[in-house]
């Protein structure tokens, strides 16, 4: 890995976290409303995976997913500026936190029915064959998602008609509140993606390195063969379901002894160690970054709000000729 | 002079179908039996052969799963006509129909069209029992972002895919399955038809009969046995059922004053509850006489035919309705 390299995903973890850290706080103060996620703790998930697409492949993911938005380069501007339900938003405010888009940048949601997304990768894997192009989807969902019978359904078409998605399943090992074991029968997720004959690989999702790694050969290998693959990557949320969440299912304890586990220390100690990056370097990219946030903030408060003439457009497109 | 040749309506879905294959290298049709089996109905017979398994794609019974997919392809480019073999499995796919086709251009603020054609059959009438034989049209018309579709006529069940394939919003398409055998005539010269509008089948002075689907042949019926009766009735196919043609329907009943809505859908919450509801809102004064409803008495469907028949408005029940409301003796 190049010092630059390392030092931009460090960046976009750190981004995550602050940016995240942030919402929060304009969550208490009613700045944002509605449902709101947080991803804090499963950074190296979404940086790790994405890092390994093209600007070409498309994304989908869940109502966690202001990770995967910024990954992916949508800007936090955008991203804050919808929270706060503003008309600058990705979404032109429409959707709020849990329904980020941006076509331009193949970032298709934002979709907070937990598995409902998964068809739609399939269905958008299958026209990228028909089209002959070379591009795959990647459909990112939690483990509480391998439960719902569209998991089932999307893991048998997908490796029935040889689409190329990458199924990324980040296991939090919540749904909500109930924990895996309550919610599984069988607690290796990846044996749910062989049972359909499909290449299903677990990670640990706290090591960015190993993310990329796995991101990197599952990419390669789809690309390759056009055909799907499984990639379970085990996580933890260090932050409370949403923010309604007073935490009873869990022990203080567990979420300590997760965060030794922090993605972005190890990452950080890892670059360190390899001599990617100095401390002062990132304290270079830390100040980037709160002003980064702080420029969000900023401009989804001076953000505009639609007119509520508006209110039934996007209903149905503009010029409908039937 | 008009030409016109008989076709039955499997025909005339099939001939819709197939136009749709040749003219658009986007469109594929997918389904549960649409090839090796030749669809469910014998819709697609042939067309596997024709077309290649590229275009005509049998699916597993995941409904759910290949109507999302459908919607995927759709808003990666593609022109997909998924067919849900009747609307009865329909709702095992209503979470994606209703969270993600109806819904995905408003939540991303406009950047994504979902331009897929979903085909249902649907309807009562083959002694099939309660859960095949629902008529579950005003469901799907109560959600923004859907456009309803039904086809009451031969006309239309030829000519309704090609205009719906047109649409870049997620269109479903109503099929009657009673009536996939009966052969009617239709106009060989008229190749489109105007999805956007109602269609009034029979010009009148007397009584408006809104309908659709499976009513309409029968309100044609009962109003050609009224007409021999002196009573001139119009009949108002609404064929679209979201968003619905107000105007057509409110110039209909501005005109004869009266109306009567007929649909086999259960009565309340249903296509003529609301139909109803916009007369009485737009052209109240225009009345003169209550709004008559005759719909699905609130049952599952039995399985005996006389309990089927009687679930269900029959020609009598229309003819008499309509001699009541007219104090005809």
């Amino acid at each position: 890995m190049k010092a630059e390299e390392g030092q931009h995903l460090l960046y976009q973890m750190q981004l995550i976290r602050r940016f995240e850290e942030k919402s929060a706080e304009q969550y208490t103060k009613a700045k944002i409303r509605g449902f709101l996620h947080l991803y804090i703790g499963e950074e190296a998930v979404a940086v790790g995976v994405i890092q390994a697409l093209t600007d070409e492949d498309s994304i989908l993911s869940t109502y966690r997913e202001h990770g995967h938005a910024l990954a992916r380069g949508l800007s936090a501007e955008s991203v804050m500026a919808e929270m706060y339900g503003k008309k600058e938003g990705c979404s032109m405010g429409r959707g709020g936190s849990m329904h980020l888009f941006d076509a331009s940048k193949r970032f298709y949601g934002g979709n907070a029915i937990v598995s409902g997304h998964l068809p739609l990768a399939v269905g958008m894997a299958l026209a990228l064959k028909k089209q002959n192009k070379k591009n795959i989807t990647c459909c990112f969902f939690g483990e509480g998602a391998a439960a719902e019978g569209e998991f089932h359904e999307s893991m048998n078409l997908a490796a029935l008609w040889n689409v190329p998605v990458l199924f990324v399943c980040e296991n939090n090992l919540y749904a909500m509140g109930t924990a895996l074991k309550y919610t599984h029968s069988i607690l290796e997720l990846e044996k749910k993606g062989m049972a359909y004959g499909i290449d299903s690989v677990a990670v640990d999702g706290m090591n960015l390195m190993a993310v990329i790694n796995a991101a990197n050969k599952a990419v390669t290998k789809i690309k390759k063969t056009g055909k799907p693959y499984f990639l379970v990557c085990n996580t933890y949320r260090f932050r409370a379901h949403s923010m309604f969440d007073a935490e009873l299912y869990r022990d203080k304890s567990e979420v300590e002894e997760w965060k030794k586990r922090d993605p972005i220390a190890i990452f950080k100690k890892y670059l360190l160690q390899e001599k990617l990056t100095t401390e002062q370097e990132i304290a270079i990219i830390e100040a980037r970054i709160e002003s980064e946030v702080q420029r969000a903030v900023d401009f989804a408060e001076s953000g505009t709000l639609e007119s509520i003439e508006d209110l039934t457009k996007f209903v149905y497109s503009k010029k409908t000729e039937l | 002079m008009k030409e016109i040749t008989k076709i039955t309506y499997r025909e005339a879905l099939k001939q819709g179908v197939r136009e749709a294959l040749q003219n658009d290298e986007r469109v594929f049709l997918m389904g549960e039996d649409v090839g090796r089996y030749g669809g469910a109905f014998a819709v697609s017979k042939g067309l596997l052969q024709e077309f290649g398994e590229d275009k005509i794609m049998d699916v597993p019974l995941s409904e759910s799963g290949f109507v999302g997919a459908g919607i995927g392809a759709a808003v990666a480019g593609m022109k997909p006509i998924v067919e849900v073999m009747t609307v009865n499995f329909g709702l095992l796919a209503m979470d994606q129909i209703v969270n993600n086709a109806a819904t995905l251009l408003h939540m991303s603020g406009g950047q994504m069209n979902v331009p897929v054609v979903i085909r249902m059959g649907c309807g009562i009438g083959r002694q099939l029992a309660a859960q095949h034989s629902h008529s579950w049209e005003p469901l799907f018309a109560h959600i923004p972002g859907l456009i309803v579709l039904s086809a009451g006529t031969h006309e239309d069940a030829r000519h309704m895919l090609a205009k719906a394939l047109k649409s870049p919003d997620p269109v479903i398409v109503f099929e009657y399955t009673s009536m996939l055998n009966i052969e009617k005539e239709i106009p060989v010269n008229i190749t489109r038809v105007d999805i956007s509008k109602a269609k009034v089948r029979k010009v009148g002075k007397d009584i408006s009969i809104i309908t659709y689907g499976i009513g309409v042949y029968k309100c044609m019926d009962a109003a050609n046995e009224l007409a021999s009766i002196g009573i001139d009735t119009e009949v108002v196919d609404l064929r679209i059922l979201r968003p619905l043609d107000e105007e057509t329907i409110l110039a209909s009943v501005s005109k004869t004053h009266k109306a009567l809505i007929v649909e086999d859908a259960w009565k309340s919450v249903s296509i003529s509850s609301e139909i109803s509801a916009r007369i009485m809102e737009k052209i109240f004064y225009e009345l003169d006489a209550p709004v008559l409803r005759l719909a699905g008495v609130e049952v599952p469907i039995p399985y005996p035919l006389h309990l089927e028949d009687a679930s269900v408005p029959q020609k009598n029940d229309i003819i008499n309705a309509v001699k009541k409301m007219l104090n005809h003796d």
